[in-house]
């Protein structure tokens, strides 16, 4: 999307963090809303669908990255647009070379299932780094609280993943076996004294045998999330790779800007290419060693370049 | 002591039908619930115990399993 669309008398400040995209009808544009980790408070909700209905026709469409996208705006709207829907209220996305708006499930805070608080940080990365520009491509962001992994993370440039390290407390346990039954990884087993016997290799940081313990044996040693860089969709596909694990909640934005200093670096010259690729030609040793120095305790010894899947597209480059 | 009979009840309804039971004894009172093997004796004796309840056993026998539970505070 263009800067430098010759116009009328509209403010072209509003367009330039993006978040305008030009529809096939004359003048008439989407305006993608900015709606971290897809959460809306009802009196935003509201207010969107009534500028909806008097500049867009009474439509909207749901994104994929869960953000709602007002259509059919002619042009000429846009200041009214932005003014309506209340700056600082609701904000208009992004598109182009920049930290897009990140995405989140519905995270622990009601959902059983989750470890961490990807609202929270979802919320926090778009408050600190959304809309900065990377100089070379679109850079995704999002948060799963757990490892089922609705919103797929490893398909996003930098993909979080709550995760739990679980500990057992012995003399809390009462034998009754439920946690070796939940554990479908075959990380824990009964021994003939029924006591559970851990066999951490085996562990996807689930965190279920702390939940369906009844006594609370297991407890909770580690908690934070497990970090997969280099994934994005399209064309070509890639599926990110582990660099981190256990991460804590309040190193992300840290996490994220030290990824973004490496690829604006690396990437220097390439043009319009995505953190992925740049890793596959750096190499995925490269950003390792970025990322541990500065995060030690936490990066993976070793791990492979984004995985590039043949069988998506029939050819591989 | 009083025995309530999950077994054949699926989810969430076991767990209603528990916390309703539990609604008739006083606190401190002990009380057993036979639950089926699977997603039940995973999600009930959790939900009961966050509930207040203080979980003194839980056993497997011929296939299903027997939760000993003390009512907590209301
Ligand atoms: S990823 Fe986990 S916490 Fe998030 S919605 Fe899915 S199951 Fe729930
Ligand atoms: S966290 Fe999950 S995978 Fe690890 S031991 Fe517990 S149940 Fe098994
Ligand atoms: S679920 Fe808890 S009480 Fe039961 S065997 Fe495992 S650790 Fe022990």
């Amino acid at each position: 999307m263009s800067d430098e669309k010759k116009s009328t008398a509209i403010d072209l400040k509003n367009l330039k963090a993006g978040g305008f995209i030009k529809e096939r009808g004359k003048d008439l544009f989407t305006v993608r809303l900015r709606v971290p980790g897809g959460r809306l408070p009802v009196g935003r909700l509201k207010k969107i669908a009534e500028v909806a209905e008097k500049y867009g026709q009474g439509m909207v469409h749901l994104s994929v990255r869960q953000s709602v996208e007002l259509i059919n705006i002619n042009f000429k709207d846009f200041d009214a647009v932005v003014a309506e829907l209340g700056e600082g209220t609701q904000k208009v996305a992004s598109c182009g070379a920049r930290v897009r708006v990140p995405t989140a499930c519905g995270g622990c805070e009601y959902n059983p299932n989750g470890l961490v608080d990807t609202q929270k940080s979802a919320l926090e990365v778009d408050e600190k780094l959304f809309g900065t520009p990377t100089g070379h491509h679109k850079f995704k962001v999002g948060f799963a609280g757990c490892p089922f992994d609705c919103p797929k993370s490893a398909t996003n440039d930098v993909g979080f993943q709550g995760a739990i390290w679980p500990v057992l407390e012995q003399d809390d346990c009462i034998g009754c076996g439920l946690c070796a039954k939940s554990c479908t990884e075959g990380a824990i087993a009964m021994d003939d004294a029924k006591r559970p016997v851990f066999t951490g290799d085996n562990c996807l940081y689930c965190g279920d045998c702390v939940k369906v313990c009844p006594t609370e044996a297991w407890k909770t040693e580690k908690k934070g999330y497990t970090v997969r860089i280099g994934g994005k969709w399209g064309r070509r596909p890639l599926v990110g790779t582990l660099f981190a694990e256990f991460l804590p909640e309040d190193r992300v934005v840290d996490f994220i800007t030290a990824v973004l200093d490496w690829y604006k670096e690396k990437a220097e010259g390439e043009g319009r290419i995505r953190l992925g690729d740049v890793i596959r030609a750096e190499g995925a040793a490269a950003l390792l060693g970025h990322l541990r120095e500065r995060f030690p305790g936490f990066v993976v010894d070793a791990t492979i370049p984004p995985q590039a899947i043949a069988t998506q597209i029939g050819k591989e480059r | 002591m009083t025995t309530v009979d999950l077994r054949g009840v699926t989810c969430p309804t076991n767990f209603v039908k528990a916390k309703l039971a539990l609604e008739m004894v006083d606190t401190g009172a002990v009380i057993e619930f036979l639950l089926d093997d699977g997603e039940p004796v995973k999600n009930v004796p959790r939900s009961l115990k966050a509930e207040g309840h203080k979980l003194l056993g839980l056993k497997e026998t011929d296939g299903y399993y027997v939760l000993t539970l003390e009512k907590g505070e209301e």
